[in-house]
């Protein structure tokens, strides 16, 4: 009997101890999802369990308005998860957790390229995220209403004015209340902004809106003459993001300027109601033809108590084959170079959704340098920010173009004082 | 049942008495105070204090020792203006835009509640037909959340809601409400308004139903005219109460926030963007979150409404003693 006792007390000693273990190896991940993203990862941290006996993922699924507004609050108090997926890739680079010690790095820098550089700020130079979701901004077009219209689609190399030109011409002879739109972002301007001119930083590698008014001066004219759907842009206020998908989706809109991220949203829920294609980005009087990349990453953050289990499993993520799997599963173009090298294998898409997500790839080398430079810039998002209010406060006449473009640089002047 | 209440109170007063025999009776109140006084000070007072020394710093990190000391530089940053009156020569032009709206919005908004919230209360009590049901049906919204509202007049104002759905029906053309700057803060104007009334008329025919009636059927012996029993009597009597609901009417319309940010999100442009929205979205939904300037503009917004309660508290103790 007391033997019984005591191997009893010892089983329930070993079993707390195995518990207490597991659960000084619990990692959280706050994730977010555009589709479906969280929900492959929380099988795929099933899979890394199953290799790492002790380590427990927990995936913490959010609203993207969380990774936006109340992450940055929890790492500043230091009451943060362990990892997330982010897309602030260079503005929360003070918490990242340096992943070079406990990764290949040379697979690394193989196998992500360019896009490391886009978690990377100042003297902080190693290794932060893996890129899992590579986006690129484009447009999507109406093809029916095309048809239907009798114009011709612009070819390769149309510029912002001969699409402008065809969709109005489209729009005016269906029924489609708008030829153009574009998301209330800030980020989703910088393609076509660049195309017309902008540069977005100064010599020395500031940021700045020099060459911004070319773009801002058109895209106020196409909300006043109607060729762009002023309702998207007019009707919020702030830089509170809205998007023209719905519009696009009841087949309201000719030419809808959003991006790769949107596909599976289109092939859900347009079917078979009309054809829609994604077109390159349009090219500008500057020349560059460019869209925007950009996306979200994941990355862990200095403040756990788990580096080794952190980095273990974004490291596992960032296998070729474990990151082909979640890229399919997910719809989301790789930003793996040996995965977009050897092609992707979308599951679960239609014909249509197949060659949009390869239209998005194939823009990718048309993409401007400036274009990747400012996606990895720490300062972007108040740059976004700024570019948002002031260019609606001009398309609502609260201020002219060239006032509102003043007031932009001196609120990113003030800015960035701030930040420093 | 009152044996047992009984017997509780013997046992609490053991404790009690060993207390008072401790402290003595006069500091007695502060231990009865005390747990109340804990709760204010860390849940109101401290946070106040924070606010203040926040106020006084810069940069953009969260934790306040990590935040440079700026002295008055936000306050002088929100208050630098060459003409208070142009907003675009203010080098912090979206605080004085906000400043404006929140002042035509209390104006209009205050001004048209609390008249139709006394034309009703007016209304109200009388005996009318089904009292009962018209009192509920004015006070429902205000059980509503903004929320809700805010979703409501959205999908009936959107350009293929139900009012141009309505209009195009007629025959008349629909408009785009919530794109044209002086539609969008009218509609603003009028939800607040529909959203807030129920509460004032309640507090107002409460004032109604404490006016004597003697007083009324002296006026009509009197012969008085309805337009000057309501001049002589109803007004002059229903002042105390009127004056509460328009100092509590303006510091809500001050605080406004949460509706108009859900109606329109403050546009277009800036057209609907209220002094609380400014804060807001200067401390935590920009980038960088500026803390300094968020809390210099609560600052001077609590100043106003400090001066708010002040008159009103003014004005109740001069009802209370008059």
């Amino acid at each position: 009997m007391k033997k019984t006792i005591l191997t009893t007390t010892a089983m329930v000693a070993g079993l707390g101890m195995v518990a207490g273990a597991a659960s000084a190896q619990e990692v959280r991940f706050m994730c977010y999802s555009d589709g479906n993203e969280c929900e492959v990862y929380d099988d795929l941290a099933n899979r890394f369990e199953a290799d790492n006996p002790g380590v427990d993922v927990i995936v913490d699924v959010v609203p993207y308005q969380a990774i936006l507004e109340n992450l940055p609050v929890q790492l500043a108090a230091g009451t943060g998860p362990d990892l997330a997926k982010v897309t602030d890739l260079g503005g929360l680079n003070e918490y990242y957790l340096d992943l070079t010690p406990h990764v290949d790095a040379d697979y690394w820098d193989s196998a992500f390229g360019e896009t490391l550089n886009w978690y990377r700020v100042g003297d902080r130079q190693g290794i932060y995220g893996m890129h899992s979701q590579l986006t690129i901004t484009g447009p999507f077009v109406n093809a029916t209403l095309f048809e239907q219209a009798g114009v011709e689609m612009p070819g390769e190399g149309a510029t912002w004015d001969d699409w402008a030109t065809a969709a109005s011409a489209v729009a005016a002879g269906t029924d489609a209340d708008f030829p153009m739109a574009m998301d209330r972002s800030g980020h989703r301007v910088a393609g076509p902004a660049i195309s017309y001119g902008a540069k977005y930083f100064t010599e020395d590698g500031v940021g700045s809106f020099e060459g911004f008014d070319a773009f801002a001066e058109a895209f106020v004219g196409w909300n006043e003459d109607g060729t762009m759907a002023r309702d998207v842009w007019a009707s919020q206020g702030g830089s509170t993001y809205a998007d023209a998908a719905q519009e696009f989706i009841n087949g309201e809109v000719v030419f809808y300027y959003s991006g790769s991220w949107q596909v599976g949203r289109m092939d859900e829920q347009v079917g078979d109601f009309f054809d829609w294609q994604v077109v390159g980005s349009p090219c500008g009087p500057a020349g560059p033809c460019s869209g925007m990349p950009g996306g979200a990453g994941i990355v862990g953050f200095e403040g756990t108590e788990n580096p080794e289990a952190v980095a273990a499993f974004i490291d596992f993520l960032a296998q070729e084959d474990v990151y082909a799997e979640a890229t399919a599963r997910t719809r989301n173009l790789p930003a793996h170079l040996g995965v977009a090298a050897a092609g992707v294998e979308f599951q679960d898409v239609s014909a249509a959704a197949q060659g949009a997500l390869n239209g998005f790839a194939g823009a990718l080398p048309d993409v401007s340098p400036i274009a990747f430079a400012y996606q990895g810039y720490a300062g972007n998002r108040a740059m976004y920010g700024i570019t948002v209010e002031r260019v609606s406060q001009a398309i609502v006449g609260e201020l002219s173009v060239s006032d509102a473009m003043d007031r932009a640089a001196s609120d990113l002047e003030a800015a960035m004082a701030e930040a420093q | 049942m009152l044996n047992i209440i009984s017997a509780a109170m013997r046992v609490i007063e053991i404790p009690m008495l060993a207390l008072q025999r401790r402290l003595g009776i006069n500091r007695l109140a502060w231990a009865f105070l005390l747990p109340n006084l804990i709760l204010f000070g860390l849940f109101a007072f401290l946070p106040v204090i924070l606010n203040v020394f926040y106020a006084m710093t810069g940069g953009d990190n969260v934790l306040l020792a990590d935040r440079p000391q700026v002295g008055a530089r936000n306050f002088a940053t929100l208050l630098d203006c060459q003409n208070y009156l142009d907003v675009n020569s203010c080098r912090e032009d979206k605080f004085w835009r906000a400043v404006w709206n929140t002042i035509w919005f209390v104006i209009l908004q205050v001004g048209f509640m609390v008249g139709f919230a006394l034309l009703t209360a007016i209304v109200l009590n009388r005996d009318i037909r089904a009292r009962g049901f018209f009192r509920s049906v004015f006070f429902f919204p205000v059980l509503l959340s903004p929320v809700v509202v805010a979703l409501i007049w959205k999908w009936i104002l959107q350009r293929e809601g139900v009012l141009n759905a309505f209009l195009d029906w007629t025959g008349v053309g629909g408009i785009n409400w919530l794109v044209d700057a002086n539609w969008a803060f009218g509609w603003s104007v009028f939800i607040s308004v529909w959203a807030h009334m129920g509460f004032y008329t309640l507090i107002l025919l409460a004032g109604l139903q404490a006016i004597p009636r003697d007083v009324y059927e002296a006026a009509m012996m009197d012969r008085a005219s309805a337009w000057r029993t309501f001049r002589r009597i109803t007004m002059p009597l229903l002042a105390p109460t009127m004056l509460v609901v328009l100092i509590l009417a303006l510091i809500k319309g001050v605080q406004t926030f949460d509706e108009v940010y859900a109606f329109t999100g403050g546009g277009p442009g800036t057209a609907t963007t209220f002094i609380i929205q400014y804060i807001y979205e200067e401390g935590f939904a920009g980038a960088p979150r500026l803390f300094g300037l968020a809390a210099a503009a609560s600052l001077l917004v609590a100043g106003v409404l400090v001066v708010l309660t002040l008159i009103q508290l003014r004005l109740s103790r001069n009802n209370v003693d008059g």
